[in-house]
């Protein structure tokens, strides 16, 4: 066998590389029998029960910070009719599936990177291998998936309370008009953002999940290697996520003209 | 009966460190083989490489006619179901207690009843001397109970290969005594080939029909146990006496330095711990509990082994032939004083008796 090559860098290509070969993995075990139903079922009420307290209260604010600024910024330039169509347009599209993603990523993911990780460390992973049972079908699938359904769950969750708190504090605080804020709803948003959003949101589920399975399975030994590995995954979770979001909405506002144009 | 693992040249190293190079050895169906090693000699490596969680560099490792280290994921999960391995602590499932630990090859692999499963569960917990501990978390119990469960999980399958990896750290004597039975009883009831990883001086004296070591990345020998108990190797010597004078330091390897001025203190009649009794030699094998069947492995490999006899070293030889009863000897033709014996030998055919062959 060849020595590997070596070069500046060529760790974080081949880690990159084993990460992609994991993601390929997940996929293609997806659909091999038996499906995990139980431990998938187990893993998304796991998921959901870290994830949708916080999703509440962080989304609140959120959705507040946008209205206000919006409303604000629509005062400014005389287009206080929009208030409504212009926040809905920047929670769905923008706001929701970030803050989702960060919250699968933060609470989720590193719930999953850690649990993975143990199991690494305590030779367990080694143990259901060597028992002739792929700990990737087994394991991995059932969270990726779950972070995925969660995800596009969680995503409807903060639209729906990110605009009600937008709504809330552009009439309450910025005595906007109910009607209006409402109404202006249609005039710019369309279909399509809401599937963006959901496309988006189950993306970035994907994501958190392969990066929390793939940094779990290889952790540096010890408990401390766990820890860092919860670590990492989360910061290259969040590296990735801006970059896909971005990646993501340029294309979307290619190919999908906007409303009136 | 169990299945032969071949290895031919193999190399592991993690990055630029060698683990170890070039180890050759086959572990003959239904025997019991102990691989010896002082710590960090990469006996687990080795271990581990045995089942295909660690791809060794070079070499083969063949198994009914599949190379594990070449073969694909799907051959190799097929192949995997012929192991039976217990890890350093146990390795259980942490979320399942006992039962579920021990009942979860059977449910992966296995179409039977949850009836059928409980029965073949009870039995094995049973064996292993775990009865009323099975809804215990692994947490909740010491590692002396987790290394037993994870025996009566790695022997569910009834596997034709079992490999343990240390089997004695953080057992006391007796129960390592037990598990030593345990396992010998297991090669006489399902003749399963057996490799157990250990630096118990006392397992590795009592317990198997091969004995093998590894030290400064190479296998030092392998072969029947006679030759390595009776080894002038100074290896060999010092790690089965466990003294401190000999090549093996406290880090991997000694310098000459360290060497010289230990050597110098035993002269200047400094006590080295253990009085200067001399552990080698061919001491009795363990036997199974009696009322089991007797172990073919014996047979089979006292046939092996006194056909290559020639080519042991003179100590070996005395040690196996002085171990042979009166009706083997006559069978094997040898005498008691023949150490030196140049030419193979050929066994007369044995009485025929109780089919156990």
């Amino acid at each position: 066998m060849s020595s590997p090559a070596t070069f500046p860098g060529v760790g974080a290509l081949r880690e990159t590389g084993r990460m992609f070969g994991l993601a390929i993995d997940v996929a293609r075990n997806t659909f091999r029998r038996p499906f995990q139903l139980r431990e998938f079922i187990q893993q998304c009420w796991f998921v959901v029960s870290v994830t949708v307290l916080p999703t509440a209260l962080v989304s609140i604010p959120f959705g507040a910070v946008i209205a206000l600024q919006i409303g604000s910024l629509t005062r400014q330039i005389g287009a206080q009719s929009f208030t409504g169509a212009a926040s809905v347009l920047a929670i769905i599209q923008q706001a929701s599936p970030i803050v989702t993603a960060l919250l699968i990523a933060g609470a989720g993911g590193s719930a999953i990177c850690a649990d993975l990780g143990s199991r690494k460390i305590r030779e367990e992973i080694d143990a259901m291998e060597v028992l002739g049972v792929s700990p990737i079908q087994r394991l991995v699938v059932p969270r990726v998936l779950a972070a995925m359904l969660v995800s596009v769950l969680l995503n409807g969750m903060v639209s729906v309370v990110g605009v009600m708190g937008g709504y809330f504090f552009n009439v309450i605080l910025q005595d906007g008009t109910p009607g209006a804020y409402l109404a202006s709803f249609s005039a710019l948003a369309q279909l399509p953002d809401l599937w963006i959003s959901e496309i988006k949101a189950l993306i970035f589920g994907f994501i958190a999940g392969i990066v929390a399975a793939y940094r779990g399975l290889n952790p540096a030994g010890g408990p401390k290697g766990v820890g860092d590995a919860v670590n990492q995954a989360v910061v290259i979770t969040f590296l990735l996520l801006f970059f896909v979001n971005f990646v993501l909405t340029t294309i979307y506002l290619q190919v999908v003209p906007a409303k009136g144009s | 009966m169990g299945v032969e693992v071949v290895v031919e040249g193999l190399t592991k190293s993690f990055g630029k460190q060698t683990i170890w190079r070039d180890v050759t050895l086959t572990l003959p169906p239904g025997e019991v083989s102990v691989m010896l090693g002082p710590s960090g000699t990469g006996k687990s490596v080795f271990l581990k490489s045995l089942v295909g969680l660690l791809k060794p560099e070079q070499g083969k490792i063949v198994i009914n006619g599949v190379d594990l280290v070449r073969c694909s994921e799907h051959k190799l999960y097929e192949i995997r179901k012929l192991f039976g391995v217990l890890f350093q602590d146990g390795a259980l499932f942490g979320s399942m207690n006992l039962f579920d630990n021990v009942a979860f090859p059977l449910r992966e692999h296995t179409r039977k009843t949850e009836a059928e499963v409980r029965r073949i569960v009870l039995e094995k917990m049973e064996m292993v001397g775990l009865v009323g501990a099975e809804k215990k978390l692994p947490g909740e119990i010491s590692g002396g109970m987790r290394k037993r469960a994870g025996l009566a999980r790695a022997l569910v399958l009834d596997p034709e290969i079992i490999l343990c990896d240390e089997p004695d750290s953080g057992l006391d004597p007796v129960r390592t005594a037990y598990l030593s039975q345990l396992l010998i009883d297991l090669n006489a009831q399902i003749d399963a080939t057996i490799l157990i990883v250990t630096h118990n001086i006392t397992v590795a004296r009592t317990v198997p029909d091969n004995l093998g070591m590894l030290f400064r990345r190479e296998l030092v020998m392998f072969g029947p146990r006679e030759v390595l108990l009776t080894s002038d190797e100074p290896v060999v010597e010092q790690f089965l006496n466990g003294r401190r004078i000999g090549p093996i330091g406290m880090s991997e390897e000694k310098d000459q330095a360290t060497m010289a001025a230990e050597l110098a203190h035993r002269e200047a009649g400094h006590a080295d711990g253990p009085p200067d009794e001399d552990v080698r030699g061919v001491v009795p094998q363990l036997e199974p509990t009696p009322g089991l069947p007797p172990r073919g492995a014996v047979r089979r490999r006292k046939d092996r082994v006194m056909s290559i006899l020639h080519t042991l070293p003179p100590e070996a030889q005395q040690g196996i032939i002085a171990s042979l009863t009166p009706e083997e000897r006559s069978h094997y033709r040898v005498m008691a004083d023949a150490g030196d014996r140049t030419g193979p030998i050929t066994p007369s055919p044995w009485p025929r008796q109780g089919g156990v062959l």
